[in-house]
């Protein structure tokens, strides 16, 4: 099939429209037994028309999903500690490092060490468990918001809140990370029984598994002076892992490369990262096309299927 | 017959993903279960554990001394989840999903890693029971969607996907959990394994058969589609991984006609347009980077907006009515004729919905120089063929000012070969073209006589979708 030259100038070009040729229509085109007339034309979902391509997606998500799910090769570096005041974790891989890290480290309470999964329940829970003027608004006022994102709902008492999660929203009567407050008044900083006892439970015993609790390395929280109980000042300076990185021996690559996930393989020998992808712009020329996964080495067997891969394009 | 997993499924070539597709139940993430379970008895690695094995390894993950161990154990324990078998037995012993939920959200964070794997290789199971096992987990892995590790994230990200289509009870819990917000907070990622996760995740999602009436409201109620179509903006951040599942995403809302004139106020067929010129582009300097899993998707979504009454109104960055939509769509469909000829009619379905009631488009198509490639096209298939004539046939209809610029030329000829054609659609998609170019251009007739159209003709008198027109143009042709 053949372009005219002219064509790629064309796209390249500046936008416009042609001016269109007039039209005349004669009645006679449209008289039986002559029926067609032009109109654009809608597929439903489940046409029969999307079949091809729906199968070309199948196989595309096969080769994807192949590669999901296996443990990838971490590239081993020396071993370093985690940097955080009072861990003393060892790492010899940065991505393993940088899980613990946003695990243990990210969103963390400075009074009762706590950590959390998202900065959302931290919040949350500073708000409910170390706020004075909480306490005393929540005996007025419906204070307790859901914990699920985009529900704008308030309640009394956290436990009504509970109900709420398990009714409205499905979630688990024993949800982890909606522990009511066990004692009364506001947690104080360095109360290490008292934060002991919660994590314990009623039958203290160590709730094997159980989420958040203080850090196995508890080290006592700076006192913190009366003026400064508010919200943002509780949370731990960490806030990003650089902080933290910055610290450590420069043994990593100047670009950071967001961890890779490997080729599924049913042995024990671990292969290359599918991909590497690079955080920042390297810079290059424009609409560059950045293909961001590597063509998979593979195994033996048939192979009845054309895949369809992409190459890491060289640009 | 693709259903029920085991020893006895036949290797899946592509007739029988065709057949699965016809029957709805073309998911992808089974036939990637069974191609394991190949290699894995090449491989023999991924044993069967019994009921015994696995309470050691999950005792051992939880109250192991060792952290290495503990690791160890989970590590092992995912390797046997790969097989049918063990998945069942696991999802059988008491307290195991607990467990291993409690490890999931425990603050070993390599534990936790580990035990999302584990997680994740149910979520592989084509057994709807396994999957539904998996319940339990659902609010956590949403949780952690609004966390910071990214692999963590991407790694719940595909275990939700794969849930997300196997199970409708899955569906029935994680949307009233909160699935459509939280994936609308975790769309802001930076990460582009994340983002490309999360839009497999939502692909699955939309997909899923209550989706219209169900999911894809929502999702539109959301900041969701604004942030997909960011996604979408072609220039230096364009990320092809991540574009291809948005895409993905945009055509299985568009396509469910739930409310596409929202989508066009959201500037969706500004974003779609030019990207396709993007793509074009692309497609003309790389070799090989499967672009057609990107094309594929905005050309069907491109068409499926053009029919809608909010098309007419729109402006924007790109007017659709800019000709070089018309260069891109043919350097496109270059490209497809040599990577994947089965994607034509997909980019010739946007064509006609460009020209069908464009006087703009059908006349770019004359200036252009466009008409003799697309003739090029005719003998790919009866479905290309039938397409390329009703295009010529948009174009024709206008009137004589645009057949004028039909004729002479290549035309003719390429006539007469479609008339030998014993496909029924074509031949008559020919004879409306033949008609259209008697009435309007002069001289057509004769020339159709000249070139021993009559006989052309003949063979087709007796077809009965066929006759009546045969007829009136073998009138047409003798008496004017």
């Amino acid at each position: 099939m053949q372009l005219p030259p002219a064509l790629h100038a064309r796209l390249a070009g500046a936008p416009g429209s042609a001016e269109p040729l007039p039209v005349e229509r004669d009645p006679a085109a449209r008289t039986a037994p002559f029926r067609f007339a032009p109109r654009p034309v809608r597929f439903p979902r489940e046409h029969d028309f999307f079949e091809e391509g729906d199968v070309q997606r199948h196989l595309y998500l096969q080769d994807v999903l192949m590669q999901v799910g296996g443990a990838p090769e971490r590239p081993r570096v020396p071993e370093f500690t985690c940097q955080v005041a009072g861990c003393c974790q060892v790492f010899d891989a940065l991505e393993d490092y940088e899980h613990h890290y946003h695990t243990l480290h990210r969103n963390v309470c400075s009074f009762c060490k706590r950590a959390f999964p998202s900065g959302h329940l931290l919040d949350t829970h500073i708000l409910e468990w170390h706020d004075s003027l909480f306490q005393i608004l929540a005996e007025r006022q419906d204070m307790y918001q859901c914990l699920v994102e985009g529900c704008t709902e308030k309640f009394r008492t956290s436990r009504d809140r509970k109900e709420h999660l398990v009714m409205r929203h499905l979630y688990p009567a024993d949800f982890r990370f909606d522990k009511p407050r066990k004692s009364r008044g506001p947690v104080m900083p360095g109360a290490a029984e008292q934060v002991l006892a919660e994590a314990l439970g009623d039958d203290g015993v160590p709730s094997e598994g159980d989420a958040m609790e203080v850090c196995s390395e508890h080290v006592e929280p700076p006192p913190v002076p009366a003026g400064e109980r508010r919200a943002y000042s509780h949370r731990e300076m960490n806030s990003c892992p650089s902080a933290a990185l910055a610290q450590l021996p420069r043994i990593w690559p100047e670009r950071y490369h967001l961890p890779s996930v490997l080729v599924k393989v049913p042995r024990e020998d671990l292969k290359g990262p599918r991909r590497e992808i690079s955080t920042s712009n390297g810079g290059s020329s424009a609409a560059l096309w950045r293909c961001c996964r590597a063509s998979p080495p593979r195994h033996g067997g048939p192979r009845t299927l054309a895949r369809a891969t992409l190459h890491v394009a060289g640009l | 017959m693709l259903r029920g997993g085991g020893a006895t499924v036949p290797p899946a070539g592509a007739g029988a993903l065709r057949k699965a597709r016809r029957e709805q139940q073309l998911v992808s993430k089974r036939l990637l279960r069974d191609e394991a379970l190949e290699e894995a008895e090449e491989g023999c690695v991924a044993m069967i554990f019994g009921e015994a094995e696995i309470q050691q390894f999950l005792q051992l993950a939880q109250r192991g001394t060792e952290e290495k161990e503990r690791e160890g154990a989970l590590v092992s324990l995912r390797r046997g989840l790969q097989r049918p078998e063990t998945q069942q037995t696991f999802i059988r012993l008491e307290g195991s999903i607990r467990t291993l939920v409690g490890l999931l959200t425990s603050n070993q964070a390599l534990l936790q890693l580990e035990a999302a794997r584990c997680l994740h290789e149910l979520s592989h199971s084509e057994q709807s029971a396994v999957v539904e096992a998996c319940l339990p987990a659902t609010s956590y892995l949403l949780t952690y969607l609004s966390g910071h590790s990214s692999d963590f994230i991407e790694l719940c990200l595909y275990t939700l996907g794969n849930l997300i289509v196997e199970s409708e009870a899955v569906r029935r819990q994680l949307l009233p959990q909160g699935i459509v917000p939280a994936l609308a907070a975790c769309i802001q990622s930076p990460h582009l394994t994340v983002l490309e996760a999360l839009g497999y995740a939502l692909s699955q999602l939309l997909q899923a058969k209550e989706a219209p009436e169900k999911i894809i409201p929502s999702v539109l109620g959301s900041t969701l589609p604004q942030h997909m179509l960011q996604l979408l903006q072609p220039g230096p951040k364009l990320n092809l991984g991540v574009a291809v599942e948005f895409a993905w995403c945009l055509h299985y809302i568009i396509c469910s006609q739930v409310n596409n004139a929202l989508l066009i106020t959201q500037g969706a067929l500004s974003t779609l347009g030019l990207l396709l010129l993007d793509l074009a582009g692309a497609v003309q300097r790389t070799e090989d980077a499967g672009l057609e899993l990107l094309a594929c998707p905005v050309l069907r979504c491109l068409s499926n907006l053009l029919t809608e009454a909010a098309a007419e109104a729109v402006g924007g960055q790109l007017q659709l009515r800019d000709e070089r939509v018309v260069a891109a769509l043919f350097i496109l469909l270059q490209f497809l004729l040599q990577k994947q000829p089965s994607l034509l009619p997909e980019g010739l379905w946007l064509l006609n919905n460009l020209t069908a009631n464009s006087p703009s488009f059908c006349t770019s198509l004359l200036s252009l120089d466009l008409i003799e490639p697309l003739l090029h096209l005719l003998s790919v298939s009866n479905v290309v063929s039938v397409l390329v004539l009703t295009v010529l046939c948009n174009v024709a209809e206008k009137g004589p000012a645009y057949c004028q610029r039909l004729w002479p030329g290549p035309l003719l000829s390429s006539l007469l070969d479609t008339l030998a054609f014993s496909d029924t659609e074509v031949v008559g998609q020919s004879l409306e073209l033949l008609q259209l170019l008697f009435l309007y251009q002069p001289g057509a007739a004769q020339a159709f006589l000249q070139q021993s159209g009559l006989q052309a003709l003949q063979r087709h008198e007796e077809v009965a979708q066929l006759q009546d027109r045969v007829h009136a143009l073998q009138q047409t042709a003798l008496h004017g």
